[in-house]
This record gives C-alpha cells, structure tokens and sequence, in this order.
C-alpha cells in the first residue's frame, strides 16, 4: 500500500508505476479494483475557508467529517448532502472529499441544489501521465477554458487522482421540517412528488419509501428548509395541495433524509442493490415493467422519482440484464452499487454507454492515462 | 489580434465546397457572396473583423451532421455561431472559415412540467425558452444580459451565466441533456431528460468548450417553478469597500438573495445622466433582491436591511411596489447602454474570491490614475463576476491599445488574488494569449488533449481558447 504524502510524490508514484493502480480515499464504497492500493488520506487538510465567499478548499484526502465539522462551526454545510456508504456497504474507513468528488457522490437535496459536481469549483489531480494539473479555481463563476473539474467529477479517479477540491459550500437554513403521508401506491406519489416540485415551495427533499423498505407502510415524503417563518409557510402550502398525514420538524425530520441519503432501510439485508437515474415519470412504469420480467424488488424512490434505489436477490446477475435494458429503454443510467463478488466479477458496474460515447470515454483515457494503470476497467476498457 | 495565416489550398476549393455544400443543403442556406459575407465578419468583439469563406444555414441536425461531414472531408475549418453576441470573439471567423449558424434551428422538441425540462433546438434565444413556458409558471434560470438576442448554442458553448445564477447557477448546471454533431459528422446523444448522466461527464466539458469539441444542435434544458414573486433593495454606501464588506456579510448571515448587483459612482452618474433612476448620490450602492412569497420576501429583507444598517448606508430603498421594483433595476438594466452614450468602452470579465473585492478596486483606481483612461464598475457582487468597463475613445490615436494594455493587468490582478480571466464572457480570441497567466502548460495540455479527442483535426474554431504558439502544432 503506497500513501503519498504530498502531490510531487504522488506524481512520482504514478510515472514510476509499472502496473495498476487502486485508487482509494477512505476505501467506503467497496468498488477498489486490482492492483497496487494507492491511499490519498495522507493529504489532506482545509486550505482555505472564507465562510463570507462560501468557499473551501481541501487536500483530497481530508475526511468529510472534518469537513462537516468546520463548516457547522459556521453554520455553513455541503448543500449536495454526500451519501454515507458505509452502513450499506458494511465498510469501516472515513468517507474523503476526493472519493466524493471523484464518483460525484450526491444525496436528496441533489433535486435542488445541484449535485457534487455543481458545487465544485476547483480541482488538482495528478494524470496518469504523472503530470499536475489544475483546472476551475476557487471563484463561483469560471469560464476560463474548459472544465475539466466536471470531467473528473465522476471520472472515479480513472483519467487522474484528485489532489485538492474546492468547494462552494451553503449556509444551514434555519429550519426544516417533512411532511409525511403514509400508505400512497408507488404511481400517486410519485405524481405527487413531481406536483411539489412544480411548485414555487422550493422542496428540497422529495422521496417515496415502499412498505419493504420502511417495515411498515410505504411512505411519501417532502422536505422543506428555510427560514421559520417560511417553511411553516410552504409546509401549510404543501399540506394543502397534497395532503400529509404527519409534519416532523428540526432533527425528526433531518433523521429521516440520513435514512435516505444512506439507503440505510438496505443496510444489514441480503440482496444486490442498484443505483437507476431515470425520469421522475418513468420510475413507476420502470419498476412495474421489472416486476412484470420476474425480478423481486424493493424500492426507495428519491429527487421525486428521478433516483430509484433497488435492493433485488443475489441470485443469477441480481437482475443486470432486465435493469439496464429496461433502464434503457425508460431513460436513464443503472448502476450496480453492492453484491457478492461473483456477481462484481461478471457485471460491470456502470450501464454501458452507446457505442459512440464509449469512443470518446476510451479516447480520452487513452490520453490522460495512456498506460491504463488508473483504476483499469472501472469505467470500461483503457484500449 | 493574430489569427492563422488561411490556407491558400483552401481558399482556392471554395467553389468546390459551395457546391458540395449546396448538395446537401437548400440554395439559400449556403452563402459565398462577399456582401452577404460580412454579416459574418465579427459578434459583438467588434473590435475585430473578418469575412469568412461563406456561411451555412442548417435548418436540423442531419443537415448539421451533413455539413460538418464534407467540411471535415475538405479539411476545411469551422466556426459555429448562435447570435452572435459573444463579447469574446468566440463566434470570430478566418477567412479561410466557414462560418455553421444554427438561426434556422429554433423550435421546441418537448416540454414537460412533470420532469421539469423542455428540450429545444438551440438556435432558439435564451428569453424565448423561459417564453415558451413561463405561461405554465415555469422559467429557465441562466439570464445572460443579452437574453433577448443570444442562442442557446451560444450559451452552452460559453457556459453562460447572468444576474440570477447566485442562486440558480450558470448554464452547466442547467443542461440536462444535448444532441451534438462531431467535426466529423457523427451524431452523439449525451445525457436526456433526466439528473447526472451516465458515464464521464462528457455534458461538463462540452458546456463552456467554445464550440471546440462539438455543434450542439438539441439541448435538454432544466426548467423552474417561477417563484411567488420578488423584490428588490436598493443600498447606498460612502464607499466601495464598505459595500464590498457588506455583501460579505449579506452572504455570511445564511441569506440568499437571487441576485446582488453592485454599482460604482462612475457608472451611477453615467446611468442617472442616461436614465434617470433617482439613485442616491453615493460612492457604491447595491441592489439586492429577494424572492418568495410576501411574507417569505419581507422575512429575508428584514433581516439584509439589518445588516446594511451597519454600514452607515447613505440610503435604503426597499420597494413597495412593481413599479418601484422597475425603477430600482431601471439603472442598473441601463448601465451599459449609458456607458455607450459617453464613450467607446471595453468591458472586462474577471471573478474574484468576494473577500477581496476592497483591494481590487482600490487597485483598479491605481491602475486608472496610470493608464489615463476611466474605469467604472457594474457587476454581480454575490459571486465576486466582475465587470469593470474601461472607458477610451476608439477614433484616439493608441487608445484601443491603451485600454487592451490596462484590461489586461486587470484580468492579471483578478488571476493573482485567486480568481480567473472570465467568469461568463469566455475566453474567445479577446484573452487567448493571456490564458498563460492562468494556467501552467501542463494545465493548458490536458485542456487542449480533450479536443484531441473530440476533434482530432482540430477543424472547430481552434484559433481560440489556447495561446496561438500552444496550440500551433496541433492545427496543422
């Protein structure tokens, strides 16, 4: 296990390398590929913190619960709401802001805020051609050549290994509260979900739970933030159009958006689980249809229908054949997120990209890592 | 400005392309006279012209795809434009060009409340997107100034933004989805109608590429609920950096207003002389606004009025009414009209960390006492975008040079304090050759490795962007 402790010797590594590379952070989301571990915990640290810019900057080994802490002093917090894999993956280790920013890790507020990728305004990275690259900057509106700090949001550290990121961060809203409506079928809550987004109440939370996943009833969901005397206003507003059963407020309701933003309701359970992006409208006709093709599942629909979280049997490929077709065929992405390791083995994690896009995806690995030593295989082939 | 030498092999084809082109195109969408021609010799850079070999008019995607193939057989260069209002020179030509304009793309493919998109064709303007649904309540967010004219292909080529996007976000973080030609003819979907697609981010680096890597030809463009309604505050204070703390702590109190405009005292009288607002007389004001529902807007303004009472402002004006809320932006909508009746100007486009807003105009004084030529300063303060115009007079003999001189130790002093050369102009021809300032050549490598990819000839507008003496051994 290599762990740099600085860029240079991290670019050092990496040119002296003569085989793969595992890239990891805190090593929480339990898709390291083979080859040599490189862990980038040694650097770390908070750069810069101008709380009246709403701007961070951290080594990208820094731990977001570092992160998390220096904000809160604040009163300030990521507005993507990162997801914590380590309940559902069973992993031990401390979520980086690398490895967030690197697989673009977003949670429920993503329907509002924007996701990780929208929020970073800067990286460095060391390519895999050993060269130091910086892209973006630290100011919340760059359009100084291209953008490449998006390209390696997501990237999974396959065109290079994040150094640094600079972060736009939000202040804490004053109050928050969810309204909860119990026992809605899948279709007219997610109609209704997509209803609140249409109107003014700015939700920032709009999720469905089946009844496998809450243990009891299935469950609607719809949060609001802002200031007190706002949010008691949009959630009468709310109440009104859509009904609610239940209005929690402060921590009852932040508990709630964790469970969610965790898919801790799968944590502990057997079963493959799978990560669709998909429309808000085609979620329940997506789900219907994978019923209908024989595959058990059980759903938690977040950003109003747009992310359905899957939890289906370990048996066969976990339903991998059916999900991307039909995921497909709906709009949209699937990605495998946790399963035993024969599974891992035979289905890729990510959907496949059309033939065109794959060209392009490969031709720009081949530049940034024209060994193919970064992670190989992660996101597809590296020749 | 230097642009490539065009190629006489080139230039000798032009009849041959004319009528490849027109194979495949209608008559009038494929233009060679020399008159018509100079429709397209500049965008909105004025400053720098240059008739192109002929300009197409594709009316799809396939007539796109078409184009782009036997340009790309032909070896010849394009430059694609939307509107042409680039205030970079993205949309620049050379003469041995041919200029790809989406005007005849701009009708509405799908709209969808429920998934809140709509997916247009981009030739289509910015203000006519948020038109073809703001009767449904909806709105699309970026809202570049020169909203009434500019295209979204344009927008998504320069990854603009506007007055609003501190709270809403630029154009990236808008874009759903597109449908985009390569150079060489090939038709790529990236993204649809649904959040973060799959694979690379491909969508983030097209956004922004000036038309480098791609003709986008179809966007699918996020859509908002309009809000209940919105207000704004106008503030006046005895001087720049006092304003400049003051938003600092507007945005560290955990308010978040949709927009914070700042004015100097030099665009103020400009703006009173040529509009007539009523602005205070004072050394820097700003216009701060709110939205929500009544009460929401009057919780939030309560609570920046509280903060502005700490600055010793000159005067607080909140509006009461519609008609107060047009007089307030009435100045601000106006600035760079007025600055237009007085003298030639050139507007600059720098960001800076908010933090040091004081030192930078402090030196921007300096720099004005230096070069002799005035400097006034209208810009969004929430997220540090600059716009110092430069004041010269165009007809003076070295004063365009003067002022390119001075613009360009402004756009150096914003890189040095941790900012960046443009915040939402883009780079074009204008600040090509500063791009060094910036970025090492080892960052300027890995940007320009991308459009390897994507363009390997390097035939889509490649004389811009990256220093001339970077990219020249890639431009064959």
């Amino acid at each position: 296990m290599a762990r740099p402790e600085t860029e240079t010797e991290l670019a050092e590594l990496i040119l002296g390398a003569n085989g793969p590379l595992s890239i990891r952070g805190g090593g929480t989301r339990g898709i390291a590929t083979d080859g040599e571990p490189v862990d980038t915990t040694a650097l770390h640290g908070i750069r810069l913190y101008e709380p009246g810019a709403l701007t961070l900057v951290a080594g990208a080994g820094t731990p977001l619960a570092d992160i998390d802490t220096v904000l809160a002093e604040k009163g300030q917090r990521l507005a993507f709401e990162p997801m914590d894999h380590r309940a559902l993956m069973t992993t031990a280790g401390e979520p980086t802001i690398g490895g967030i920013a690197a697989a673009n890790i977003s949670g429920p507020r993503r329907l509002q805020a924007g996701a990780a990728r929208d929020h970073m305004l800067g990286v460095r990275f060391v390519s895999g051609t050993g060269d130091i690259v910086k892209n973006g900057g630290r100011v919340m509106k760059n359009v100084t050549g291209y953008d490449l700090v998006k390209l390696m949001a997501g990237a999974h550290g396959t065109l290079g290994v994040l150094t640094e990121v600079s972060l736009k961060v939000q202040a804490i809203p004053e109050a928050e509260a969810t309204l909860i409506l119990r026992d809605q079928p899948m279709s007219d809550a997610i109609a209704d979900l997509t209803r609140a987004m249409g109107t003014p109440y700015d939700v920032s939370g709009a999720a469905w739970l089946s009844s496998g996943a809450t243990r009891g009833p299935c469950e609607r969901r719809i949060r609001i933030e802002g200031m007190a005397g706002s949010v008691a206003y949009r959630a009468a507003k709310l109440s009104d159009l859509l009904g609610a059963d239940t209005v929690v407020e402060e921590d009852d309701s932040a508990i709630l958006w964790r469970e969610i933003r965790d898919v801790t309701p799968f944590a502990n359970r057997d079963g493959a689980v799978w990560r669709i992006s998909t429309r808000p409208t085609a979620a329940a006709t997506l789900c219907d249809a994978l019923k209908a093709g024989g595959l058990d599942i059980t759903t938690i629909a977040d950003w109003s229908g747009g992310l359905l979280w899957l939890l289906t049997p370990e048996t066969g490929d976990a339903g991998a054949a059916l999900i991307r077709a039909e995921t497909a065929r709906h709009g949209g992405h699937a990605t495998l997120i946790r399963a035993n390791s024969a599974i891992r083995a035979s289905v890729p994690t990510f959907q496949p990209l059309s033939p065109a896009l794959d060209r392009i995806a490969t031709g720009l690995r081949r530049k940034f890592d024209p060994r193919g030593i970064l992670n190989p295989g992660l996101m597809g082939p590296t020749t | 400005m230097q642009m490539p030498v065009p190629d006489p092999r080139i230039l000798s084809q032009k009849d041959a392309l004319a009528a490849a082109l027109r194979k495949v195109l209608p008559a009038d969408a494929v233009i060679t006279d020399p008159v018509e021609t100079r429709a397209y010799e500049c965008d909105a850079l004025t400053a720098y012209r240059c008739p192109p070999l002929m300009a197409v008019l594709p009316a799809s995607t396939k007539e796109v795809s078409d184009v782009l193939r036997i340009c790309h057989d032909f070896g010849v260069p394009v430059v694609p434009r939307g509107a042409g209002t680039s205030l970079a020179g993205g949309a620049l030509p050379t003469q041995d060009a041919v200029i790809l304009g989406v005007a005849r793309m701009n009708a509405v493919l799908e709209r969808n409340y429920e998934d809140r998109f709509i997916r247009v064709q981009t030739g289509m303007t910015n203000l006519r997107v948020t038109g073809e649904v703001e009767g449904d309540g909806f709105f699309y967010a970026p809202d570049p100034s020169s909203q009434l004219a500019c295209a979204i292909a344009g927008n998504i080529a320069m990854n603009s933004g506007g007055a609003h996007c501190l709270k809403y976000g630029v154009t990236t973080n808008n874009l759903l989805g597109v449908t985009m030609v390569m150079m060489d003819g090939e038709v790529v979907e990236i993204g649809g109608p649904y959040l973060d697609a799959g694979g690379l981010d491909l969508l983030g680096v097209i956004c922004g590429s000036e038309g480098q890597l791609g003709v986008v030809t179809e966007a699918t463009l996020r859509i908002l609920p309009k809000p209940e309604g919105a207000r704004p505050v106008l503030i006046g204070f005895v001087s720049n950096e006092i304003a400049g703390a003051c938003v600092r702590d507007i945005i560290e109190a955990g308010v978040l207003p949709v927009a914070i405009e700042f004015m100097d005292r030099p665009c103020i009288e400009a703006t009173e002389a040529f509009a007539g607002a009523g602005y205070p007389d004072c050394e820097a004001l700003l216009i701060v606004e709110v939205e929500g529902a009544p009460a929401e807007i009057d919780e939030q303004l309560t609570v920046i009025k509280g903060i502005a009472e700490r600055h010793n402002p000159v005067e607080i004006r909140e509006s009461g009414s519609a008609d107060e809320s047009a007089r307030i932006w009435l100045g601000r909508k106006s600035a760079f009209g007025a600055m237009g009746q007085i003298n030639d100007y050139m507007c600059l486009d720098g960001t800076i960390p908010v933090s040091e807003l004081p030192t930078v105009l402090r030196r921007m004084t300096e720099l004005s006492e230096e070069y002799g030529l005035k400097v006034a300063n209208v810009f969004h303060a929430g997220d540090g975008n600059l716009h110092p115009l430069i004041l010269f007079n165009a007809n003076g003999e070295g004063q365009l040079e003067t002022c390119e001189a001075m613009g360009a130790e402004i756009l150096k002093l914003c890189v040095e304090v941790g900012g960046c050369l443009t915040g939402e102009h883009g780079v074009g021809v204008e600040k090509r050759d500063l791009m060094s300032h910036q970025y090492d050549p080892a960052d300027l490598e890995a940007q320009m490795a991308v459009k390897d990819v994507f363009d390997p000839k390097w035939l889509l507008n490649a004389a811009k962007v990256f220093p001339l003496a970077s990219s020249d051994t890639r431009r064959g």
